[in-house]
């Protein structure tokens, strides 16, 4: 560009001074103009031509230009003026003239007018064409996903596929359309239907529906104002209980709430009169929102206010006075219930004062709840009593802990008064001075002469009953818990001690048995040895620590095999241990004893126990070449360290299953046979066996019923024979099919689908 | 009187929509339900079935509180039906029978609170069904109870009287005639004691003198088949499958003779036979003899399946377990061992006794076994895995025959005294507190038995044989398929065929029979290990760096291949597994984008993750089951034991236990074709009666027609 224009520039200031020259060469006459223009305008031609002659100027000359200086017919130039050439300035009439317009339109329109692109390629319209028709035809064939799910869950498939049968018709529907045919039908419905009777239900006519519905007029009006009233009196109360509940008044509340636990207390005293089993069912419900309440935090000096309290409590009396009321208030909620069985601890004073609650209320609050036996433990213990005491020698030390135990309650339960009984035993029992400063106080507080009186009739009825058991028996009771308690121990300790005598008792027995042949129930020394029993494999089998199992392995083992079980006593014994004497049967055993001296046959199990044991153990592996690294021969063995090296241990293996159980050896070998017949790969949905051994756990028809198991045998494909099985057609599932849509169409003629989609596609594009 | 809504009447039928439409034709019942509740016909308002009256639909819920409608297929298939018949009277008892819960649960057979491991949506799929078809089976099966019409008779005494004192003459006194002809004794004193055996049916009766007498009869009806003298001594007798044939184990050999007496077979290889026992659904024969082998005959193809040397002297106690067909067996040093015929080992051994055994028995529940030794105990065991005594009591002579009954009760015969102790329910021990029945006899007792089905207890003895009546003895119900003791010749033949074909091969025999419904979890690990192996990750093989020899001495491979064993350091260990696809890829940690990432950091954030997962998986396998540990342990120490401690190849990173123990934990395989029907018939061959195993096959058909 640059070089144009300083060569148009060039060119232009040539041009220049050539005009320059020519005004200086011949100066301008304005008389001789017209002459002289001829003239000069031939010497300028001439001028031109010669110049034109010389190779440089030539082509300069052949260039127009307008509105310049030097004007030329035979070309423009825009020389001289500022600015380009225009064409509509060319256009431009000298007056405007109205058939230019339009052309002047025609060309504004060309000159808006974009260029147009170029076409796309081929390939790139193809791959538009098959992405539309894509989307298309999946849209279509989601349609048929549902069905496809539906059938791929489906339980059974029946082919050909026909459609679901329409429900059978009920017979009423049938009955329903029916209409009487012949002529004795029509007279009949005729007579029935003249008779207002019913046609198809054997039920009550409608007369008789009409007088059983019908009722008198005094009658109506009665109810209605029964209702009219019940319903106002409802409102009204509704109101009054919404009034009542919006009084913010605290002390109201307090009242309210006084006077109603007076009129519970009340009720309850009454109840106890009238029906002492319902009251015991009320205790047992203090009894729970006691329970409930030590679940809870409540009255714990744990809430909002009570922190506030507590901050304030150092300086503020009557905030201390407020937390401890709270205190001593949940004392009183959780205090326990004691249904009068703390004979336990109070021992002494009962032997003084008679029982409070008389035993048989106790006995029956058992047999309401049995909510845990823990609590009533003593109960079933005293029922027992006349049988154990007989049997059971009073041993003294205890019975002298007892003692003092109940003397230092005395001090406390002289006070106690009906409510001693809703006490928490455990509290009693450890005995903190402060508990029992607190506790008879609060004690106090509540009635106690009353409720005496209550109880004292159910008590005098029940009197009779129970004080000698109780007197005789409370001791009793005690020293035999004591008593047992104390066998296990001395048990342990020597296990003949026990034996010895009950083996020689049931041998006494036995003895009896055969002259007199009658059954003699000693239900008692029995079961306790058998308890013992109990107690002592339990230890043994389940208490067993960890360090010293192998050692206990061996005792339980012997234990298990001498326990002396308890001889049966029958009511017909063989005819020669009838012969037998008591002598006879110890030398018997003795004998038998003597045989199986020799073999001891616990050794025996346990070496062979063992010696299957190490057989079994994962051998280690041992590397060792002898000689290597250092000097080797007869005599010489491999040092430690290199043994230790080169020694691999194999894996312990999974524990034995037979580990614990010190009388038996169970076979770890697999079953190889057995195991050809199992299941050994998993099938393909499932990722872990026992996922697949789940959904194998219903088998044959030997251990289903018939119906059972002809479903899950039941195939999943069902063909018809001789029939067609054709394609799923829209109609089949229900869908409505559209030429357009229909999916069978598509596949049945790809080419004329083509065609159609093209034509239909490119309008698409088109638009 | 208020409308009693019918329970379902929620559905309304299409039909009946349909209908309404069509304006039907008005009924007048349908203006009265409209009009007052009460006086209204206990039918149920059509038109208001939207009624909100009617929408408590469960009047019946309080007396049906313990039971509950399961199964929502058949109410599905009765929903078409409209709820009024006819009549228009009203079904009282709608939809469905009821179940009770307990019964339900009694047939079910997946444990639900057994925790899976977390399933894919698919296997989800899969798992809901079966639960599905397996609660509807159990449902099924609950329902069929109904037909086991029958209860179990009892004695019970006045209170306080033992029922023990009751004499065979006063029960005999109180049942009817036809019970009453089932008490009898037969005096048989010229041939010795005698041994016995019931036919499963219980209709027939075996018995065999010492001195050679054998006999089979009708015992009902008292008609006799056959009658001989062996002229041998007779050890023990015991019918075959079917009454038909009678084994009879003589002084010398095992002799097979058809009900006339014919005798068909002598198998010498059977010889010195003590006791003999079959076992049904297997059709083997097994003796225990003098020389102290335990040998199983399959009788129906006359081969012996399997001699086993027990190595304890003589076999004189033998029976067999009716859950699992594991042979019992008795010795004299106390012991009892478990036997099949898979293995050549005793499955288990328990010390039962300090001397000698002299008698075993095994309920039918296969839960209980109850021995008696020389040491005169008798004790009753627990066989469901631990083989703990549950009680024992000494006897003033200790039990020389030990007989289970059907129901659970326990006989023992001491002397010439029979005693039965009874337990609280079915599968419950006997507790030998208390005797329930005793009985004296008039000789010394040489074999027992329950007769099947029959509250009946035969007993041989010295002085021939009495059948003795024991209340609640015995299964009151029959399966007509199974074993039906009205069944004529026709039905026994076709219950012959029946049952060879689902013959239950020998090696199944197992101490648990529902093990043969899980997968062999050992071959699908090793399965999967091969697999494992043969698929060796493409990418980034490792080269083995072969060693000139000499540098490894120690190594007893003196080859340049790879040292296997990772004995010496000097190799370099094979990969430790191929490519497992299924394996979880274990935890990389990503670069640092900024900043050095050292090695360190990467270790310890591998550490990290790796020690997560194994408390997520220690956690786990603690919940899921007690082997939990020892299961992700072991394969751990396997992996690990290929590797020297110290790191064998100082330029790799030590191979990671959590990816040990990442793929322990799965434990999973994919692939492989399903399985086929072969195994799941396996499975239904369990041995044992399968009535017990699983659930009972309630009595479908074949009533007895009593004759």
């Amino acid at each position: 560009m640059n070089a144009n224009q300083a060569a148009e520039s060039l060119l232009a200031s040539n041009q220049q001074k050539e005009l320059e020259d020519l005004p200086k060469d011949y100066p301008l006459s304005t008389s001789e103009d017209e002459g002289d223009k001829d003239e000069e305008r031939k010497h300028q031609k001439l001028l031109e031509s010669i110049s034109s002659l010389n190779g440089k100027d030539r082509q300069k000359l052949a260039d127009r230009s307008e509105a310049s200086l030097k004007v030329s017919e035979f070309s423009v130039s825009s020389e001289g003026s500022g600015e380009k050439l225009v064409l509509s300035d060319l256009l431009e009439p000298v007056k405007t003239s109205s058939s230019l317009a339009a052309v002047k339109k025609q060309l504004n329109r060309v000159k808006s007018k974009k260029t147009v692109e170029l076409p796309l390629h081929r390939e790139e319209i193809e791959r538009i064409h098959r992405e539309v028709a894509f989307n298309k035809s999946s849209q279509i064939l989601s349609k048929w996903d549902p069905v496809v799910l539906k059938n791929r869950q489906a339980e059974q498939l029946v082919f050909p596929l026909s459609k679901p049968q329409s429900a059978f018709a009920p017979i009423e529907h049938v009955v329903n359309g029916w209409k009487a045919g012949t002529p004795l039908e029509q007279e009949i419905f005729n007579l029935l239907h003249k008779n207002k009777q019913p046609v198809t239900d054997p039920l009550l006519t409608p007369v008789e529906k009409a007088s059983l519905k019908a009722m008198s007029l005094e009658e109506v009006k009665m109810r209605r104002a029964e209702l009219q009233r019940a319903r106002a009196l409802q409102s009204y109360y509704e109101a009054r209980a919404r009034r009542e509940k919006r009084i913010k008044s605290k002390k109201y509340h307090r009242i309210l709430k006084k006077g109603k636990a007076k009129q519970a207390l009340k009720d309850f005293e009454k109840l106890q009169k009238v029906n002492p089993a319902a009251a015991l069912e009320e205790l047992e419900k203090l009894d729970k929102a006691r329970m409930m309440e030590r679940m809870s935090l409540k009255h714990q000096n744990s809430g909002k206010w009570a922190k506030s309290k507590a901050i304030m409590a150092k300086y503020d009396l009557e905030a201390r006075q407020a937390m401890q009321e709270q205190l001593a208030r949940n004392k009183e909620l959780t205090q326990k219930v004691a249904a009068s069985e703390s004979e336990e601890e109070g021992e002494g004073q009962e032997e003084e004062e008679e029982p409070l609650v008389p035993d048989l209320v106790n006995e029956v609050q058992i047999k309401a709840n049995g909510l845990n036996p823990w609590m009533f433990r003593n109960h079933f213990i005293d029922a027992k009593e006349a049988e154990v005491q007989k049997d059971l020698e009073d041993p003294a030390e205890p019975e002298a802990q007892e003692t003092s135990e109940s003397e230092e309650e005395k001090a406390v339960v002289e006070e106690e008064t009906l409510l001693k009984e809703f006490e928490e035993r455990r509290s009693l029992r450890q005995k903190s001075e402060l508990n029992h400063m607190a506790e008879p106080v609060h004690r106090r507080v509540t009635k106690d002469p009353s409720s005496q009186e209550v109880l004292s009739d159910l008590r005098a009825l029940c009197q009779k009953l129970s004080t000698e058991n109780h007197q005789s028996g409370k001791q009793e009771l005690s020293s035999a818990r004591t008593a047992q308690r104390e066998e296990p121990a001395r048990e342990e300790e020597e296990p003949m001690l026990l034996q010895r005598p009950e083996r020689a008792r049931t041998l006494d027995e036995l003895e009896e048995l055969g002259r007199e042949g009658c059954v003699e129930n000693e239900e008692l020394p029995r079961t306790a040895v058998e308890g013992l029993q109990l107690e002592k494999n339990l230890s043994n089998h389940i208490g067993a620590p960890k360090e010293k199992k192998r050692k206990e392995q061996m005792i339980d083992l012997q234990n298990l095999l001498t326990t002396k079980s308890p001889s049966v006593k029958s009511l017909a014994v063989p005819t020669t241990v009838q012969e037998l004497e008591d002598e006879e049967e110890r030398d018997q055993r003795q004998i038998i004893k003597e045989a199986f001296a020799g073999d001891d046959v616990i050794r025996d199990f346990l070496k062979e126990k063992r010696e299957a044991v190490e057989a079994s153990k994962p051998k280690d592996l041992d590397l060792t070449l002898p000689g290597w690294g250092e000097w080797g021969g007869i005599g010489l063995k491999p040092s430690a360290k290199k043994r230790r090296r080169f020694l691999i241990k194999a894996p312990e293996g999974p524990p034995r299953k037979d580990k614990n159980l010190p009388n038996v050896i169970i076979n770890e070998k697999r079953n190889t046979h057995a195991a050809a017949h199992q299941v050994q790969v998993l099938p393909h949905p499932f990722t872990h066996h026992q996922q697949f051994e789940r959904t194998i756990q219903t088998p044959g028809s030997t251990w289903n019923t018939q119906r059972a198991f002809q479903k899950l045998t039941m195939p999943k494909v069902v063909t018809k024979p001789g029939h067609i099985i054709k394609p799923i057609k829209a109609e089949d599932v229900g869908y409505r099919s559209s030429s357009r849509s229909d999916l069978s169409v598509i596949q049945r003629n790809p080419k004329r689908l083509s065609i159609r989609h093209k034509k239909h596609l490119e309008n698409n594009c088109v638009d | 009187m208020e409308t009693v809504p019918e329970p379902g009447s929620n559905v309304p039928p299409k039909k009946d929509r349909l209908q309404t439409k069509k304006k039907k034709p008005r009924r007048y019942w349908e203006q009265e339900t409209t009009g007052t509740a009460a006086g209204a016909s206990p039918g149920p308002p059509r038109k208001r079935k939207r009624n909100r009256e009617l929408r408590p639909q469960k009047p019946k819920k309080n007396d049906t509180s313990k039971k509950f409608r399961m199964s929502k297929k058949p109410r599905e298939l009765k929903s078409p039906r409209p709820q009024r018949s006819l009549s228009g009277a009203q079904d009282p008892f709608a939809g469905p029978a009821p179940v009770s819960v307990e019964v339900v649960q009694k047939y079910c057979r997946i444990d639900k609170s057994k925790e899976l491991p977390h399933p894919k949506t698919k296997t989800r799929s899969r798992l809901v069904v079966a639960e599905a078809q397996e609660e509807e089976t159990s449902v099924r099966a609950a329902r069929s109870e109904l037909l086991l019409t029958e209860e179990p008779g009892f004695l019970e005494g006045e209170d306080g009287e033992d029922t023990a004192k009751i004499r065979q003459a006063d029960i005999v006194e109180a049942v009817d005639i036809a019970s009453a002809a089932k008490h009898f004794d037969l005096n048989l004193r010229q041939f010795g004691p005698y041994r016995l055996n019931y036919s499963r049916t219980g209709r027939h009766l075996a018995f065999g003198g010492r001195r050679g007498h054998v006999a089979a009869l009708d015992w009902v009806t008292k008609k006799l088949t056959c009658e001989i003298n062996v002229m041998e001594a007779v050890r023990d007798i015991r019918f075959l499958h079917s009454e038909a044939l009678l084994a009879v184990a003589q002084n010398r050999w095992l002799h097979i003779y058809d009900n006339q007496g014919i005798e068909l077979h002598c198998v010498r290889r059977c010889d010195r036979v003590t006791r003999l026992e079959f076992l049904p659904f297997h059709f083997l024969l097994a003796t225990a003899s003098e020389t102290g082998f335990l040998t199983y005959l399959d009788v129906s193809v006359g081969k012996i399946v399997a001699a086993l040397n027990a190595r304890a002297g003589r076999l004189s106690v033998m029976t067999q377990n009716p859950y699992n067909a594991v042979i019992h067996l008795g010795h004299s040093n106390g012991t009892v061992s478990l036997w099949s015929p898979a293995m050549k080992e005793p499955l288990v051994k328990i010390l039962c006794h300090r001397g000698g055994v002299r008698a075993v028995a095994v309920d039918s529940t296969g839960m209980h076994m109850a021995t008696s030794g020389l040491d005169h105990q008798l004790k009753v065991f627990d066989l469901r895995g631990t083989f703990q005594p549950l009680s024992a009591r000494t006897l003033p002579q200790g039990a020389g025959h030990l007989a289970f009954s059907q129901r659970g009760l326990l006989a023992a015969g001491m002397g010439d005294v029979v005693n039965i102790w009874a337990g609280q329910g079915k599968a419950s021990p006997p507790s030998l507190e208390q005797p329930y029945l005793t009985h004296r006899l008039s000789g010394h007792v040489h074999g027992l038995q329950f007769c099947p089905y029959e509250d009946v207890l035969g007993v041989g003895h010295s002085g021939g044989i009495t059948s003795m009546l024991v209340p609640g003895a015995a299964e009151p119900n029959f399966d007509g398929l199974e074993s039906n003791p009205y069944r004529s010749r026709k039905q026994r033949q076709e219950w012959e065929v029946k049952a060879l074909l689902e013959k239950v091969p020998a090696e199944l025999i197992c101490l648990d029979p529902r093990a043969l419904a899980e997968v062999d979890v050992i071959s699908l690990e090793q399965a999967k290990k091969e697999r494992a192996e043969r698929l060796v990750r493409s990418g980034a093989p490792r080269a083995w760096v072969p060693l000139p020899t000499t540098s490894h001495p120690h190594c007893i491979l003196r080859s340049t291949a790879p040292c296997l064993r990772g004995c010496c350091s000097f190799h370099l260990p094979p990969l430790p597994q191929g490519y497992d696809p299924d394996a979880r890829t274990p935890f990389q940690p990503k670069p640092k984008q900024k900043g050095r990432s050292s090695t360190a950091s990467l270790v310890k954030r591998k550490r990290k993750v790796m020690d997560q997962e194994h408390r997520v998986s220690g956690h786990r396998g603690r919940a899921g089951h007690p082997k939990g540990n020892a299961l992700l342990l072991a394969p751990l120490a396997s992996s690990t034991c290929h590797f020297s401690p110290v790191s064998p190849y100082p330029g790799q990173n030590p191979p990671e236990p959590g990816a040990a123990a990442a793929e322990a934990r799965e434990g999973q395989a994919h692939g492989g074709p399903a399985v086929g029907p072969g195994q799941i018939r396996a499975l239904s061959q369990a041995p044992g009666p399968r009535r017990n195993i699983l659930s009972p096959r309630p009595p479908v058909g074949n009533y007895p027609s009593l004759e």
